[in-house]
């Protein structure tokens, strides 16, 4: 295979990765692959509004296509989510198939299927890593987000992934207002099963929309989480996703850059193509895998990925002193804010996010995303956080005295 | 991770033969290319397609230093050469051949 993206005249020759990321690369870096949009919890900040199955989502055959065509291009592993990908019947053998054909799987689940035979056989295979999601270093402040008992479920396959002497599994934490004062405990939880920690940033994608103003934290909480970062940051990844934090002085380890439609993308349960994970909506849609040409066509020859692969120049944040260091910030979060993409970050470290939201239009409506499989009826265990009472898991567990310290 | 695939770090020695580690691939990039390990997961860029050129032919060559002569490396380049193969045998990216 010889590079085939063509060589644009104003693409620089040497110089810094950053600088030849924003034009682009012949294949993504690592993309994600959301393999079903079936959940069996309902997540208040679920970043793709998943929860019921789509009919049209990939069959298995769809799915190993896909594959083949990542190994053809190179792709050397992929982000597998969803959704829950476990509750896809056919995930476990799609893993071995990726594994099989030169794709290695960092896969991220709520733990639902980790039991004791699963965790034993992931620790068996090479090539595959895995995240557990956790909300909260407690079930108090997790359970309010992912719903009761995910914390007890996500500890319980940690539980399951040591004990089978899994190498290298991670817990993976979006951080938000109620848990931005947890960074140390889950450190201390993440050590305690060997695992390592990964915080990413919140974004208003998809359910995220809907509690963003709640839950994406303080100004102060994200001075807090800067120094956290520099303190602590060779231990923790962050899928680099808090560069916008940058600006506030030194640079965070990692690439400095929205890498949307330029070295990464999204590939969601039915097949469509979008510029990021957290980029759900029809203004980001690049083509889908089963177009003509399949994802190659569409992630070397889109037009939607074509215009993303140039530097900002324009724009309020090309003349703000610390661009080079935060460089705008993140797409996402200013499209569903209602922010125009050349402008500050709604978490802008320098303020700049804060009085473009203040100056927004008092009529102006957020774009929402059109496709939503959020469960339709009550969720057991559903996240009481917007106030929806919580269905009991079994009628016992509503005991008169439940609350009551006996002791 | 395999930890059978992970031997120790080696010193660069540009008199001797080498060649991209066997469980290594380059991706092709207009910049370069890319550069996994598929052993330890490790990630890693090449900036410039002269030095494409000498990891792909490393094994060709009696050294790596006769390798950067019949990429067209120049004596006041090849320091930063030297130091950027030194770096890629760090990282288990490339490795000495048994001549």
């Amino acid at each position: 295979m010889t590079a085939v993206l063509p060589a644009r005249s104003d693409r620089p020759v040497g110089g810094r990765l950053v600088d030849q990321f924003e034009y682009g690369l012949d294949a993504p870096i690592c993309l994600t692959w959301e393999l079903t949009y079936a959940c069996n919890l309902a997540c208040v900040h679920c970043l793709s509004s998943s929860g019921r199955r789509d009919p049209r989502e990939l069959s298995t055959a769809e799915a190993e296509a896909v594959i083949d065509e990542l190994q053809r291009m190179q792709v050397f592993y992929v982000n597998v989510g969803g959704g829950e990908p476990t509750v896809r019947p056919d995930f476990w053998h799609l893993l071995d198939y990726a594994i099989g054909h030169d794709v290695g799987v960092k896969f991220s689940t709520n733990g639902i299927k980790l039991d004791k035979a699963r965790a034993q056989q992931l620790a068996r295979t090479d090539y595959v890593d895995v995240q557990i999601s956790l909300d909260g270093a407690t079930a108090e402040v997790n359970d309010a987000v992912r719903g009761t008992g995910s914390f007890a479920t996500a500890t319980r396959a940690l539980e399951n992934l040591a004990e089978a002497g899994m190498k290298d599994f991670k817990v993976s934490v979006v951080v938000t207002r109620e848990n931005a004062g947890q960074l140390d405990d889950f450190k201390a939880l993440t050590d305690r099963y060997g695992a390592q920690l990964r915080i990413t940033r919140f974004r208003p994608s998809g359910r995220g929309a809907d509690v963003w103003d709640r839950l994406h934290p303080t100004q102060a909480q994200q001075r807090e989480l800067y120094a956290w970062l520099l303190a602590n940051g060779d231990q923790v990844l962050t899928g680099d996703s808090f560069f916008h934090l940058s600006a506030l002085g030194e640079s965070l380890p990692g690439l400095n850059l929205c890498g949307a439609g330029r070295v990464v993308c999204l590939i969601d349960p039915v097949g469509d193509v979008y510029a990021c994970p957290f980029a759900i909506h029809e203004n980001f849609l690049a083509g889908n895998v089963r177009d003509e040409g399949g994802f190659q066509r569409v992630w070397q020859s889109s037009e939607l990925f074509a215009d993303l692969r140039n530097p900002q120049t324009g724009g309020a944040c090309t003349k703000c002193a610390h661009f080079d260091a935060c460089r705008g910030g993140c797409m996402a979060a200013k499209f569903f804010t209602g922010l125009p993409l050349d402008g500050p970050d709604p978490e802008c470290v320098q303020g700049y996010g804060e009085t473009a939201l203040a100056a927004r239009d008092l009529d102006l409506v957020t774009p929402r995303s059109s496709v939503d499989h959020s469960h339709k009826g009550p969720v057991r265990g559903q996240p009481t956080l917007l106030g929806i009472p919580s269905i009991p898991s079994k009628i016992c567990d509503e005991s008169p005295l439940a609350g009551l310290d006996l002791r | 991770m395999s930890p059978a695939a992970a031997p120790p770090a080696v010193e660069f020695d540009a008199s001797a033969p080498w060649q991209k580690a066997r469980s290594v691939a380059l991706r092709p990039e207009p910049f370069g290319a890319l550069v996994y390990h598929f052993g330890n997961r490790k990630l890693s860029f090449l900036k410039s397609r002269t030095l494409v050129a000498v990891v792909e032919s490393l094994a060709d060559h009696p050294t790596a230093t006769a390798t950067l002569v019949a990429c067209g490396v120049t004596e006041a380049q090849r320091p930063a050469y030297v130091k950027a193969l030194a770096d890629l045998a760090r990282s288990q990216m490339i490795e000495r051949r048994t001549a």
